[in-house]
């Protein structure tokens, strides 16, 4: 095997294994009772997003997926954490469990019902474009990310995980995007990393403002409009 | 041939003589953790030496279920060392009388029997310990399935000695997603399997919050001995299993000289005194989990290994 052959093997195997832990977080966004070990599991989960996007843009020598780390590094791993904490106050932290609507074992095995399919979706796709090794891993896992955070959001029954759950969503776009389009302009990126800084944001104040109001953040408790 | 023989019984020398040595260390480090002295890791081997000179007493009312089960969880992990690799990374003369799945079933047979006999004697701590550890076994069975057929799937085969070639020819292989994974997968597996901290506490002396530790709690003697070194020995076989098979296949014997063989004994030990540390981290910094939690945890196992074997499954 010659070198470049085995640089690009190990690159392959070294993006499937970030592909790997990073469906593994996903799950652990859905199912994980801890409200702290899910910010940090975030946390991992976009650092993780960093990674697969540095190693495809040092294959395809693309400046703009590097500016996609950067930019995830600076938004995900830093900011947001930082702007959840704060913003939504310590107590909600200090509670230690989050209820769920399902419980978690039953949960666990719909995300990996909603993994598989999203294998089946992704395959075709696949099959079609004559996709290349890096978009094998990242597309269907991107996507499974895409959907168990849209379930995170579903299945949790506090603002705090809610959020994460969006976020996540918005994780597994990226990481099936920065495989498909890596000459994305940086004006989009920019712009993308923005907006999630803005969600974060409105929604730490939102639930800053329902902990102020109910004294807790279990939104999931909120099913009347009005207290009669 | 005839040295193959040989390698076989030094191989099962070795899991009986440094069992309880493992175990004795184990103890030690996590009671170092807890800032206390602790026992000497040659403990265990007084245990099982004190409890041999002791009478044996035998309940009138139970049957040859009672009697016969010490040596059934004796010798059960004995086969099971003659099928995988502890010391030779190479076929010894037992290697093709059974795969992994073959050896996760002999291990289990040793447990089925602890649990008969646990209910036998009518001790009622006896079959509530016996319930829990099979609701903790059939629960861990699922990922054990799986994690065994991923192995299938990557390696083309389940026999020991073929799988941990795998890993490392060529050495990008060790870090694919689904072996990662699965590591973790088994981990989270041994922990549940022996008794370890998430799940239950190997140290504790409440009956009312055992699992495993209740089972024996009848038996005295010869009989309580060959239980306790048993025991031993599975966690020892679980760990080569783990890191012979499963991790890499570093460290063993690939010659057929006896000084390569005999080298390979401190080499597998340091290996397993280094997973005992990881262990004994583990161990140190996590609760025990209360008794229907532990379905999360080992659901959380499952999901890893179900995503070990996707991600193997669709990079093909």
């Amino acid at each position: 095997m010659s070198e470049p052959d085995l640089l690009l093997s190990f690159l392959t195997k070294l993006n499937a294994l970030t592909g790997g832990v990073f469906l593994l977080s996903a799950f652990g966004l859905v199912a994980i009772r801890q409200m702290l070990t899910c910010l940090r599991l975030y946390v991992f989960q976009s650092l993780l997003l960093a990674i697969s996007a540095s190693i495809i843009g040092y294959h395809y020598a693309s400046i703009h997926l590097f500016a996609v780390a950067a930019l995830t590094i600076a938004t995900k791993v830093i900011i947001i954490p930082w702007l959840l904490r704060h913003t939504v106050g310590y107590e909600s932290y200090a509670k230690r469990e989050i209820s769920q609507v399902i419980n978690i074992p039953a949960s666990l095995l719909i995300a990996l019902g909603i993994t598989i399919l999203s294998y089946c979706i992704a395959s075709p796709l696949l099959t079609a474009a004559g996709a290349g090794i890096f978009e094998r891993v990242n597309l269907p896992v991107g996507m499974a990310s895409l959907i168990l955070g849209a379930f995170a959001v579903t299945v949790r029954r506090e603002a705090v995980p809610q959020v994460l759950g969006i976020l996540a969503m918005e994780n597994g776009a990226f990481f099936a995007g920065v495989s498909i389009a890596h000459t994305l302009p940086f004006i989009a990126e920019l712009a993308a990393a923005f907006d999630v800084l803005i969600i974060a944001l409105v929604m730490g104040l939102l639930a800053l403002k329902i902990r102020k109001t109910l004294g807790k953040t279990a939104v999931g408790e909120l099913i009347a409009l009005k207290e009669e | 041939m005839a040295n193959k023989i040989i390698f076989n019984v030094i191989q099962v020398i070795v899991v009986m003589a440094f069992a309880p040595l493992i175990k004795g260390i184990l103890n030690r480090l996590k009671e170092n953790v807890q800032s206390k002295r602790g026992p000497s890791i040659f403990q265990p081997y007084r245990d099982i030496w004190k409890l041999f000179h002791k009478d044996e007493v035998v309940s009138e009312n139970c049957s040859w279920i009672f009697r016969l089960t010490p040596f059934v969880v004796f010798i059960t992990p004995i086969f099971v060392t003659l099928l995988i690799p502890v010391l030779t990374g190479y076929p010894l003369f037992f290697a093709f009388m059974g795969d992994m799945l073959g050896g996760g079933f002999i291990l289990a047979l040793g447990g089925f029997f602890a649990t008969l006999a646990a209910i036998d004697t009518g001790n009622p701590y006896g079959p509530m310990g016996a319930s829990r550890t099979r609701m903790v076994g059939f629960l861990a069975e699922p990922v054990f399935m799986i994690v065994f057929f991923t192995v299938s799937f990557i390696a083309g085969s389940t026999i020991p000695y073929i799988v941990q070639k795998h890993w490392v020819t060529p050495l990008a292989n060790f870090f694919e997603p689904s072996h990662i994974l699965m590591l973790l997968a088994f981990l989270m597996l041994i922990i549940a399997e022996s008794g370890r901290i998430p799940v239950d506490n190997p140290s504790g002396h409440f009956e009312l919050a055992m699992i495993d530790e209740s089972k024996g709690l009848e038996y005295s003697g010869r009989g309580a001995a060959l239980m306790k070194w048993g025991g031993a020995m599975k966690f020892f076989v679980l760990c080569c299993i783990f890191l012979n098979v499963l991790v890499a296949p570093w460290g063993l014997a690939h010659g057929t000289e006896y000084w390569e063989v005999l080298l390979a004994v401190p080499l597998i030990l340091i290996k397993i005194i280094i997973f005992v540390l990881v262990l004994v981290a583990i161990e140190s910094s996590l609760a025990k989990l209360r008794l229907f939690r532990i379905t999360e945890f080992l659901g959380a196992a499952f999901a890893t290994s179900v995503a070990a074997m996707i991600t193997g499954l669709f990079l093909m």
